[in-house]
């Protein structure tokens, strides 16, 4: 390649195999720990910090962490979006349930298209999406017109928008494809070979289910509602654009707020690092229990959920 | 489907399950479909009844200079986020597929995080980050939208990338590779004529998913940005000012142009199948 008579530094990289390894190795690395593993650290670290004046000062203290578990504000808004998101994780499941076995076991035709499908809107529209209940709950909204013109009320209903079932409803109709990608994952990788066993010894549809799809898909519904709840809880778009004054506050919108206008960053840095902390739990633990689930994992080789 | 296999029986049963899925399915795409039709719709109040019959809203859009500097910022951060991301992602993954170092499985921990944790946790901890290291937010305006936000997005995204050639590689055939070595093909030969046209559609694929997702992304957004809105965040600040159907043309226009982009992805992935 080179028409020059002196090496150039192509060459000499070329001819040091080890050194593009060392080159290839240290860039994502370094990026990762630079862009990803500081920042995390540094926010630990700005819990411990001291404001004083409005000013952040490098003295450590504990201070943050009273203030936030000695102000029942803090515990509550936590549990409250704890709330939110175990009601959330609920109804994703159960909807995201039945449609994940339809399209794993019934749909024949067309199915990677129609698994696409209910995939695409998780990708591609947060904001729409989150919007989209407010055209449809508002005063004078499509659900409000309907139930009009079909007489069955007089005044429009207020109570839909701005409450804490409209927050829900939004979250749950988010995060319902999140849930169901796992669920989808590890039913579709059930061996035909064992429901048809189960039927070749007679057992019925709900046997079937029950002692052997149920089971097999149970760490796929571990990760999909650890998904669903991890994420509703930290969710702050879809509260404050939805939420009503008993619900427009979630643990995320205190984040936001002490970040913002409060400008208080290590009383919002403490707040983010419980709900960090909170959520890794949650992670180990899902994981533990995945594992543990994952009996016959190995004999029939069900995948990992989350892959 | 394996032979044996009998067809269910349509019964009650299986009506049930097709009517739940119908309805499941309907109530993921009605919102959509809700915001999609009130981009038409002949007034500047969204209420009901619908009032369909108008491109007005569309030609507003087109000659909103706010959203249309949002939109140009929202494209050229995400192709700077794709850029970062396939730099460090593709390296990222042959790391973990072909190297063993102390602190891999942190490493690969690590690099899951932003998508599991809540956006807004990531998003304040990059905001402390840039501020501690004193790097302004619109440091770089208006080349890039402000190099904050690039490398937010790149960090976030970078995740996508690694676990989607990562899993790639590991279902390559190192045979392959072996036989090109063996024919006296140099590392960097063997790289670029055996190695890489076959993971090729899934590093395009990931391209094109950190793509659409940087344009969608919000929260890490949020912390992160300088003096220029991008898109979802004007579309937010409209949203907190009163709605007019503007906001659906604008939904409507991100919402095609994202679908085609992921059609484009599932084609890659499904050739690649």
């Amino acid at each position: 390649m080179s028409a020059t008579e002196r090496p150039t530094l192509l060459d000499f990289v070329r001819a040091r195999p080890a050194l593009q390894t060392a080159v290839a190795a240290v860039v994502p690395v370094g990026f990762v720990t630079v862009l990803l593993f500081i920042p995390y650290v540094l926010l630990l670290v700005h819990s411990f910090w001291r404001l004083k004046g409005g000013a952040i000062t490098h003295e450590l203290t504990l201070e943050n962490y009273q203030r936030l578990f000695g102000t029942a504000l803090y515990p509550n808004t936590i549990l409250f979006s704890a709330g939110i998101a175990a009601r959330v994780t609920i109804f994703s499941l159960l909807l995201a349930y039945p449609l994940a076995y339809l399209l794993a076991f019934k749909v024949r035709r067309h199915k990677q298209l129609m698994y696409m499908a209910v995939i695409i809107p998780l990708w591609v529209s947060y904001l729409v999406r989150a919007y989209a209940w407010k055209i449809i709950l508002g005063q004078s909204g499509i659900l409000n017109g309907l139930l009009a013109s079909a007489g069955l009320i007089q005044e429009p209903l207020t109570f839909l928008l701005y409450s804490r079932w409209a927050v829900i409803l939004a979250l749950t109709h988010i995060y319902t494809p999140f849930t169901l990608m796992p669920i989808y994952a590890v039913l579709e990788a059930i061996p035909p070979a064992l429901k048809e066993a189960s039927q070749d010894l007679y057992g019925n549809r709900w046997q079937t289910f029950r002692r052997i799809v149920l089971p097999l898909s149970l760490p796929g519904v571990v990760a999909g509602c650890t998904f669903a709840f991890v994420l509703s809880m930290g969710d702050f778009l879809a509260p404050q654009l939805l939420g009503g004054n008993d619900s427009a506050l979630m643990v995320s919108n205190l984040v936001w707020s002490l970040f913002g206008v409060a400008y208080n960053w290590p009383l919002g840095a403490a707040v983010s690092v419980v709900v960090l902390l909170m959520t890794l739990c949650l992670l180990w633990l899902a994981n533990r229990v995945e594992t543990a689930m994952n009996y016959g994992g190995q004999t029939v080789g069900v995948p990992r959920a989350g892959k | 489907m394996t032979a044996g296999t009998a067809p269910d029986r349509p019964d009650r049963l299986t009506a049930a399950l097709w009517i739940t899925g119908a309805l499941v399915f309907a109530f993921i795409y009605l919102p959509l479909a809700v915001v999609i039709i009130y981009a038409f719709h002949d007034s500047p109040i969204i209420a009901w009844p619908l009032r369909l019959g108008t491109l007005h809203w569309f030609a507003d859009l087109a000659h909103d200079r706010g959203m249309l500097e949002a939109a140009l910022a929202s494209v050229k951060l995400a192709l700077l986020a794709v850029a970062i991301a396939l730099l460090i992602g593709v390296p990222g993954a042959f790391v973990l597929d072909r190297l063993d170092f102390p602190g891999k499985t942190a490493f690969r921990r690590l690099v899951l995080l932003p998508l599991i944790l809540p956006g807004i946790i990531t998003g304040v901890s990059l905001l402390t980050f840039f501020s501690f290291v004193g790097l302004s937010l619109s440091s770089g305006f208006p080349l890039v939208p402000g190099w904050p936000v690039v490398l937010g997005h790149a960090a976030a995204l970078t995740s996508v990338v690694i676990t989607q050639v990562f899993a790639r590689l590991q279902r390559l055939d190192r045979a392959q590779e072996e036989a090109s070595q063996d024919l006296y093909a140099s590392e960097w030969q063997t790289f670029w004529r055996v190695t890489f046209p076959s993971i090729r559609t899934a590093v395009l694929g990931a391209g094109l998913l950190v793509f659409t997702l940087s344009l969608d992304e919000i929260a890490v957004t949020f912390f992160l940005i300088g003096r220029q809105n991008t898109l979802p965040l004007q579309i937010w600040g409209l949203l907190r000012r009163g709605i007019t159907p503007e906001v659906n043309a604008a939904a409507t226009v991100i919402f095609a142009v994202s679908v085609a982009v992921i059609v484009v992805w599932a084609r890659l992935m499904r050739e690649e199948a």
